[in-house]
C-alpha cells in the first residue's frame, strides 16, 4: 500500500470495508472514495428502499439495511458484513444521531434524546466492533493489519452550548477508540478517531439550518482526508511488519 | 453428566478435567486453562460465526409447517449460499425434544419451500428422507439478509432460553459459516490472548463450518458429521511449521480444528493453506498427525466428537475420563464444561516423561507448576 498524498486509484484494492451510515453525507462520500481506491465495500443504513436505491449506482457494493442503536440489529449487521466481504479489514463507525433537533440546551434536552445519541454514536459502534473483532483480528493476522475509524467531532473536545447530547456521546465515543487501541493494538488492530470538520452534510443542516454551505466542507474532501489516513496507518503497519 | 442448561460463554465455575500423555488426570477451574500451554505452544481455534441456521417455514405443497436446520455447503465462498444441504423437521419448537418433534412432510425434487422472506427449491433427496438439498433464490446478499433477517440460530431443548446471536458467537467469531457453534471457543476470552501473548504461547485460527451435532434420528446422526469445508490461512500454517520446527505442540481448540487440520495433512502430512473439505471421520483408528492435545467439551458416548477423542486416547482412559466425568458432576453440551488430553504417549516415547507429574505432597502439577488434585 502506498503511502502517498496522491493516492493511487487501485490503492485499496483487496480492502475489505465496512461503514455505517452508508446513504448520505460523510458516509456515502466514503463509500464513493473507497470504491474508487478498488476496496470491496459494506455499508450500513436504516431505510431499505435508500439502501436498495445506493446499491444500484453503486454496482459491487453490498447494501445492508439495519441500524447501529437496535442491539437486535447488530449481529445480522456484523453477519452480513462478513458473509459478503469473507471477512473484514476496516470498520468505520460513521453513523451517527444529532440528540434533539433542533439543538437543545441539556437543561431542555429529552432524556430519550440522550439515550438515543449515546445508542447510535457510542452504545452502537461499541457492540458491532465488539462483533467484528474476531474477523478483524483475522485480518491483522493474515495481512497488513486492521483499521477501526470511529467518526468524532471537534465537539468531542469543546463544551459547545446546545450540543450537550451528541458532543457527550462523541466525548464518550472518542476516548472508548483510544482505550479500544490500547487494548487491541497488541492484536494488530487499530484504532482511530476521526474529526472530519464541519462538513456540508444533512446532520450538519439539521444541527445549524441557516449556516452557509458555501464555507462548509465538502464530505468528499473529508472522504479523501480518512482514507488517506486509512492508507497511511495500514502502511505504517506493513513497514513494522517488515523491518 | 446434566446438561448445561444456561447460555453462560464462560461461568465462573465452569471446570476443566486434563488427561495428559501418560493418562494422568487433574481438574482444575477452566479459566486456567492457559496454564497448560508451554511458551512455544501453538493454540489453533476455528474462528467461524455461526449462522442463523434454522429457518421455520412452510412446504408449500402440502403446506405444512416445517423448520429446516441448514447442514452443509460445498465451499465457504461467500457467494456460494444459493446451495444448501439441510434436514427438514416438522412443527413445533426447541421446546420439544428433537426426537419428539412430529415428523416432516415427505419432500421430492422440485417442491417449494417458503421460508420468510426466502425461498428454496428441494433438488434432492441425499439418501434420507429428511436431508435434502436446497437451491435458494436470490443474489447471494439476498440470501444473506434473508438469513440474517428471519434465520433463528439452532435451539436446544437442555438450554432454557431461546438462544439469540450473541449467545452462539464466539469472542473471536469471524467468518459466519459454522451451522452449530464453534463451542470450545467459548472458553477463549481476549484477556486469555492477551495472557497467552505474555507467556509466548501462539494463536492462529482455521475457519472450518462446524455442522450440526444431533438431528434426534439414529440414522441421520450415524451419518454426522458431514462433510464440512474449511480454510486454513497462511499465516496459520506458518505458525504451525514454525512451532513443529522448534518442539512446541499443536493445542486445538475444538474437534473442528482436529478434522480440518489433520484432513489438510491427510494426504502427505504437509498442510496448505487454502480452503478444503473436510470428508473424514477421526477415530480409535486415526493416526494424529499434527494435533498434540485437544481443548473440547465434555462429550456423551455414542457421538462422533466422543469417538474423535479415541484418536487421542486409548478406550481404557476414555473411559476412566468418563468416570470422572460422572463422578465429578461435569456439566455437558455447548455451555458445559471441558476436557484437555494430550495425544497419548506412544510406548516407544515413555522415556520422553510425563507433563503432568505426580508429587506426594502437592497432588498434582503441570510442567512443574502446581494445580488442585482430583
Amino acid at each position: 500500500m502506498k503511502n502517498s498524498k496522491n493516492p493511487s486509484p487501485n490503492s485499496f484494492v483487496g480492502l475489505r470495508a465496512a461503514i455505517t451510515g452508508g446513504t448520505s453525507g460523510l458516509g456515502l462520500a466514503l463509500l464513493r472514495e473507497f470504491l474508487g481506491r478498488g476496496a470491496r465495500v459494506a455499508f450500513v443504513a436504516r431505510t431499505r428502499d435508500v439502501v436498495e436505491r445506493v446499491v444500484g449506482e453503486h454496482p459491487g457494493s453490498h447494501g445492508i439495511a439495519g441500524n447501529v442503536s437496535k442491539k437486535e440489529d447488530i449481529h445480522p449487521i456484523a453477519l452480513q458484513i462478513t458473509g459478503a466481504l469473507e471477512g473484514l479489514d476496516v470498520l468505520i463507525n460513521n453513523a451517527s444521531d444529532l440528540g434533539p433537533v433542533p439543538l437543545q440546551l441539556l437543561a431542555d434536552t429529552e432524556c430519550e434524546d440522550l439515550e438515543r445519541a449515546l445508542s447510535t454514536n457510542l452504545v452502537g459502534p461499541f457492540r458491532l466492533t465488539k462483533a467484528l473483532l474476531g474477523a478483524l483480528a483475522a485480518s491483522a493476522r493474515e495481512g497488513p493489519g486492521a483499521v477501526v475509524l470511529n467518526i468524532s467531532s471537534d465537539a468531542a473536545i469543546n463544551p459547545y452550548p446546545c450540543w450537550g447530547a451528541y458532543g457527550a456521546s462523541k466525548a464518550a465515543l472518542h476516548h472508548l477508540s483510544r482505550i479500544w487501541n490500547e487494548e487491541l493494538r497488541a492484536e494488530g488492530i487499530h484504532f482511530l478517531s476521526f474529526d472530519p470538520g464541519d462538513m456540508d452534510t444533512p446532520l450538519h443542516a439539521l444541527a445549524v439550518p441557516d449556516a452557509d454551505r458555501s464555507l462548509l466542507k465538502r464530505p468528499e474532501t473529508a472522504a479523501v482526508e480518512l482514507a488517506d489516513e486509512i492508507e497511511r496507518t495500514l502502511a505504517q503497519r506493513e513497514q513494522a511488519a517488515h523491518s | 453428566m446434566m446438561a448445561a442448561n444456561l447460555p453462560v460463554q464462560r461461568p465462573p465455575k465452569a471446570k476443566l478435567l486434563c488427561v495428559d500423555r501418560d493418562g494422568n488426570f487433574v481438574q482444575v477451574a477452566r479459566s486456567k486453562f492457559i496454564d497448560f500451554a508451554d511458551h512455544g505452544d501453538l493454540l489453533v481455534a476455528n474462528d467461524a460465526a455461526t449462522m442463523p441456521a434454522s429457518l421455520f417455514g412452510k412446504h408449500v405443497p402440502s403446506g405444512r409447517a416445517v423448520e429446516v436446520r441448514l447442514a452443509g455447503r460445498r465451499s465457504l465462498a461467500a457467494t456460494a449460499v444459493n446451495h444448501f444441504s439441510a434436514v427438514i423437521f416438522g412443527a413445533g419448537d426447541f421446546r420439544v425434544r428433537t426426537e419428539d418433534r412430529p415428523s416432516a412432510p415427505s419432500m421430492e425434487p422440485g417442491q417449494e419451500l417458503l421460508l420468510g422472506p426466502l425461498r428454496a427449491t428441494v433438488e434432492a433427496v441425499l439418501g434420507h428422507p429428511r436431508l435434502v438439498r436446497l437451491a435458494f433464490d436470490g443474489s447471494p446478499d439476498q440470501i444473506w439478509s434473508g438469513l440474517a433477517r428471519h434465520g433463528r440460530p439452532i435451539q436446544y431443548s437442555h438450554v432454557q432460553t431461546p438462544l439469540e446471536m450473541w449467545d452462539v458467537w464466539t469472542p473471536i467469531a469471524g467468518p459466519p459459516v459454522a451451522f452449530e457453534p464453534p463451542s470450545a471457543g467459548f472458553a477463549l476470552s481476549w484477556r486469555m490472548l492477551a495472557t497467552m501473548r505474555e507467556r509466548g504461547v501462539h494463536f492462529a485460527t482455521i475457519t472450518h463450518a462446524a455442522g450440526l451435532s444431533s438431528t434426534g434420528d439414529p440414522e441421520l446422526d450415524s451419518r454426522l458429521p458431514f462433510d464440512e469445508p474449511y480454510r486454513i490461512p497462511h499465516s496459520t500454517v506458518k505458525a504451525i511449521r514454525n512451532t513443529q520446527s522448534l518442539g512446541g505442540r499443536i493445542i486445538a481448540i475444538g474437534t473442528t480444528v482436529v478434522r480440518a487440520l489433520e484432513h489438510a495433512a491427510g494426504i502427505d502430512g504437509f498442510i496448505r493453506a487454502g480452503e478444503g473439505l473436510a470428508t473424514q471421520r477421526i477415530g480409535e483408528t486415526t493416526t494424529l498427525r499434527v494435533i498434540d492435545a485437544i481443548l473440547t467439551g465434555t462429550h456423551e458416548p455414542g457421538t462422533s466428537h466422543y469417538d474423535l477423542l479415541r484418536a487421542f486416547i486409548d478406550g481404557a482412559t476414555l473411559h476412566q475420563l468418563d468416570l470422572e466425568l460422572a463422578s465429578h458432576n461435569y456439566r455437558t453440551h455447548e455451555f458445559g464444561d471441558s476436557v484437555f488430553i494430550e495425544k497419548q504417549a506412544e510406548d516407544d516415547d515413555v522415556m520422553m516423561g510425563s507433563r503432568l507429574v505426580k508429587s506426594p505432597d502437592i497432588g498434582l502439577s503441570v510442567a512443574g507448576r502446581r494445580l488442585l488434585p482430583l
